[in-house]
């Protein structure tokens, strides 16, 4: 082949030049060499740390809070699932098209499904929209049958409070709320996290510790598309403890629907140890709301209205007592000895003193009045020139003495002191001395005696039980949820009263015929089934200057406060209550009524233990 | 044909193994990149690219037996296949991730711009193969060879492929600057080409201008166009010294790369084999193209030393900015790294090159 003969030779400078290219590559493939040092080496931890991070989310798995029972082991307090809807745009291809099907599905509006999209703009990549909260069971369903037409929903798992008393215990038990951005500060060492529910009030709030679970977790592998690979490493979350109250779930049933319509309060209490049976204050609110996720609206509602239905009266409302102060002083008078008991003083109706006229309520008076009588008949005069002889700074000795004027130390939110006046603390409030003019109104319980309904509660029971005063308390026991037992409660003595045994037989005798004699105020409270003894009060709550005006007449604001302070049986005293019915008007009428309701359902509950198997109704279910 | 036995004697083994174990480390990669870990099993791609590394040594063989002075005449009628397939392309073409790049030959699909590479080096090599002027070539003598390769330029442009147009011009100039271009001369060429760049920059598909402007800054959309970078570079650097271990990337695995079995092959390897398995990866190209210039300094002829320079520049340029795009030194630009990228086209025309190159060293020796 002739043209094989005459190719060119390769020249020396072409050689040298190809030599050049040699040198050339070695210098870019050393530098392709320093860039990867640079990255797998030098930043090579950084690099690896971002690989975990790219692929390794937290799942965090709520712990289920603990269980809540009652003191025969009925539950009140229950953890159960519940389901969100939620909705991931990124993993949908069309996040209109799902919407508009899952709006279809669910029958809900297409609007206001689609709003959600521009609502939530602001959300990083991959955080889920909340499409419905504790959705129901045929929502689940439909979703779960549905799930290749709705790319992105998802339904999350997630154990929900379900209070079964509904509203009636609202206040004893309190309610959850997400974990707030300052709790969060000071409780991050504590394992709480973003989103948390934590107990803000009454028992949730107080017993938390027990009541919380721990939050478990999972480290789930993702790929790029967010989507679950597998499961790396999980943490079992732990169960929060149950905590047995003393509180009868029948017994605050009861109570609450006695106290149905009315405002106010009533607290029952195991007589012998301090024990809460029963606590309702009114009006309420259903904790079941907060733990659906309570809306703003909902929440101003509450804190707005000026009925304040977020307190608990029982231990945050303060009130005058009325005549049922006049224990106090039947105690002061017998143990100072101050009068005979046998000794009558005379009733015209009203008592001047000094340029003041003291009305009793009954306008034609009642006569010679002795202690007894003027307990019975719950004569304002007999207590007004007691009063004047026992003198205030005695008469607030055995007030306190009492348990009045000082917190119970129950443990429940904001729980109020009360005032119990005496010369000492008029001079420190207003820098006056008491005037002797003031002592009848404290007498009967008006002026500046104010007290809270579990005071009252309180003092009825150490009357009732010779002289001890415990401290109010309503957890019996905690248990984990296996049974093992974790703490268990018993009654704790504030003081032994010291009082003599004639004393307190003596006012409870006069107790007994308040309820079980003609001329008793508390008639209305008397049982064919348990003697009863109490007291009524009528506390104003506008001073009526010589005037009687039917308390019908009055607008409700200024209607008077109805209580009733009781205990039963008289020999052997089991139970007290105390009974506070706002503006309900006479104690006698208003309130005894509802405290013979719950002493006589007690006494059922103890006396027929079938009735216990008949009202505990296993798997019942108060919640929606 | 006969064979003569010196040529037997004097067969390349070295640069044979060095193709083969390249090619072997790419189906390996291949396997992982398109593993899938939920269902335990990897896609068909790394046996099919077995099947072209058979298919590529015949191809391989087969361009060792013809004597390379013949290729002379076949280089306009093979450039002119080249530049019908890439018109055809535009026409007849199927469409993959936004371009227009492949022939669907039934059993096949045929990218066109593979060959073009070849096609340019080839032309090339026929036209310098004479005497270079005193002094050099000046552009005007360069008239002929820019008219052969600007069509081929233009042509995947439109498709568009960047990448394989980055990488014909970047042949061209190399394959120039060494067969005899003045310095004067390329000065004033990259000088226009500099000029041209703003032109150019309106003709940019807005996905490409994007990739510029995130290479610059690739934290301006991490969750977009910057993802790719940020994703590759975590899998580089993931790596560390010994990897995380043979289909234990988990960048790879769970899919945060990008074309992880073709373009992005290499972030695969880095992330599962470490420092020193890139070390080793780049030492074997590095072998074989030192390998190659070896054949070019050698040559016997300007022809067949043009021809085998004009294949070690495609490697080289391939090589270098595959890498340095994928650990985000360089744009992304789509190139494929040779021998260890998944595609048929790609591997064919690599190994057809390699072939020519022991073409070449086989024949030094025989007048």
């Amino acid at each position: 082949m002739l043209s094989l003969t005459f190719r060119k030779e390769v020249d020396p400078e072409f050689r040298r030049r190809a030599e050049l290219l040699i040198v050339l590559a070695s210098v870019i493939f050393l530098f392709l060499v320093g860039r990867l040092f640079f990255l797998q080496m030098v930043q090579g931890e950084r690099f690896t740390y971002l690989s975990e991070n790219n692929r390794i989310r937290l799942k965090k798995i709520p712990g289920t809070r603990g269980m809540v029972f009652d003191r025969r082991g009925q539950l009140l307090v229950d953890s159960r699932p519940s389901f969100d809807l939620l909705f991931v745009p990124e993993d949908a291809t069309d996040p209109e098209l799902t919407l508009r099907s899952l709006a279809r599905f669910l029958g809900r509006d297409e609007g206001e499904l689609l709003k959600l999209l521009d609502q939530n703009k602001a959300r990083s990549p991959f955080e889920e929209i909340v499409v419905g909260r504790d959705v129901d069971w045929r929502s689940v369903v439909t979703v779960e049958t549905h799930q290749l037409d709705l790319p992105g929903v998802n339904l999350r798992i997630r154990p929900r409070r379900s209070y079964l008393l509904n509203a009636m215990a609202a206040h004893l038990l309190g309610y959850l709320g997400e974990i707030g951005p300052k709790q969060l500060t000071s409780l991050k060492t504590r394992g709480y996290g973003m989103g948390d529910e934590i107990g803000q009030f009454g028992l949730e709030r107080r017993w938390e510790e027990f009541l919380r679970g721990r939050n478990g977790g999972q480290q789930v592998e993702v790929n790029a598309m967010g989507q679950r690979v597998r499961v790396l490493h999980e943490v079992e979350d732990v169960p929060g403890s149950s905590v047995f109250l003393t509180l009868d779930r029948d017994l605050q049933e009861t109570a609450g629907e006695a106290m149905q319509g009315k405002d106010g309060a009533l607290v029952a209490l195991d007589v012998n140890n301090g024990a809460i049976l029963a606590m309702v204050s009114n009006p309420a609110f259903d904790p079941n709301a907060f733990a659906r996720g309570i809306t703003t609206e909902e929440w101003r509602g509450l804190n707005r209205d000026r009925l304040h239905p977020l307190n608990n009266r029982a231990v945050q409302g303060t009130f005058p007592p009325g005549s049922t102060f006049k224990i106090v002083l039947a105690i002061a008078a017998l143990e100072e000895g101050v009068i005979q008991p046998d000794t009558p003083l005379m009733c015209h109706g009203s008592m001047a003193f000094g340029n003041r006229v003291f009305r009793d309520w009954k306008k034609e008076g009642h006569g010679a009045v002795d202690l007894h009588r003027g307990i019975v008949e719950s004569c304002d005069v007999y207590f007004y020139q007691l009063g004047q002889r026992i003198g205030i700074d005695r008469i607030a000795k055995y007030a306190r003495l009492l348990g009045l004027g000082e917190k119970t130390g129950v443990g429940l939110d904001d729980e109020r002191t009360g005032i119990i006046p005496d010369s000492e603390w008029k001079m420190k409030r207003f820098g006056q001395p008491w005037f002797p003019g003031e002592t009848p109104s404290a007498s009967i319980g008006q002026g500046y005696v104010n007290v809270t309904p579990l005071q009252m509660a309180n003092l009825i029971a150490t009357v009732a039980n010779g002289g001890t005063l415990y401290r109010p308390w309503f957890v019996r026991r905690v248990e984990s949820l296996d049974g093992a037992l974790i703490h268990e409660y018993g009654p704790e003595k504030i003081r032994s009263l010291n009082l003599k045994e004639s004393t307190l037989q003596y006012v409870r005798s006069a107790l007994r015929d308040v309820v079980n004699t003609g001329p008793g105020t508390g008639g209305r409270a008397r049982s064919t089934v348990i003697q009863i003894g109490g007291k009524t009060g009528t506390a104003q709550v506008a001073e009526m200057r010589g005037n009687y005006v039917k308390n019908e007449q009055l607008s409700y604001l200024l209607r008077d406060h109805a209580w009733f302070v009781a205990f039963a049986p008289v020999d052997h005293p089991e139970i007290a209550v105390a009974t506070l019915v706002e503006h309900g008007g006479h104690g006698g009428s208003a309130a005894a009524p509802l405290a013979k309701k719950v002493i006589e359902k007690y006494f059922s509950l103890k006396n027929h233990p079938s009735d216990q198997q008949l009202a505990s109704k296993p798997g019942e279910s108060g919640a929606n | 044909m006969q064979i003569d036995r010196r040529l037997i004697a004097h067969f390349d083994w070295t640069l044979l193994s060095l193709t083969l174990a390249l090619t072997l480390l790419g189906i390996l990669t291949i396997h992982s990149a398109t593993y899938s870990i939920t269902e335990e099993q990897a896609s068909g791609l790394a046996s099919k690219q077995f099947y072209w590394l058979m298919m590529g040594m015949v191809a391989l063989l087969g361009s060792l037996a013809l004597d390379y002075h013949h290729l002379d005449r076949l280089a306009y009628p093979f450039y002119g296949i080249v530049l019908l397939l890439l018109f055809l392309v535009l026409f007849i073409g199927s469409t993959g991730g936004g371009s227009q790049r492949w022939i669907n030959l039934g059993f096949f699909t045929l990218q066109p711009s593979e060959p073009a590479k070849l096609a340019t080096v080839m032309v090339l090599a026929k036209y310098l193969q004479y005497d270079e002027p005193r002094g050099g070539y000046r552009l005007r003598d360069l008239w002929f060879p820019f008219l052969f390769v600007a069509p081929l330029i233009l042509l995947t442009l439109v498709q568009p492929d960047l990448g394989t147009a980055v990488i014909l011009v970047f042949v061209l100039l190399s394959i120039l600057l060494i067969g005899g271009l003045r310095l004067r001369s390329f000065l004033y060429m990259v000088g226009a080409g500099m000029a041209f760049c703003p032109i150019a920059w309106h003709f940019l598909k807005p996905y490409q201008k994007k990739r510029i402007l995130t290479f610059l800054n690739p934290d301006l959309d991490p969750l977009g166009a910057g993802y790719h970078v940020i994703q590759s570079k975590i899998a580089i650097g993931s790596g560390r010294w010994l990897g995380k271990g043979y289909l234990k990337g988990t960048q790879n695995q769970l899919d945060f790369l990008p074309a992880q079995h073709t373009d992005f092959v290499f972030s695969v390897f880095a992330e599962e084999w470490g420092f020193l398995g890139c070390l080793i990866l780049l030492a074997l190209y590095f072998a074989l193209m030192a390998f190659c210039l070896r054949v070019v300094v050698r040559g016997r002829d300007r022809f067949g030393s043009l021809l085998v320079l004009g294949i070690v520049t495609i490697f080289f340029w391939q090589v270098v900015i595959n890498v340095a795009m994928v650990t985000g030194v360089l744009p992304v630009v789509g190139i494929p790294l040779p021998l260890l990228s998944y595609g048929g086209s790609s591997l064919l025309s690599m190994m057809v090159g390699i072939g020519l190159v022991m073409n070449v060293n086989m024949r030094r020796f025989t007048f």
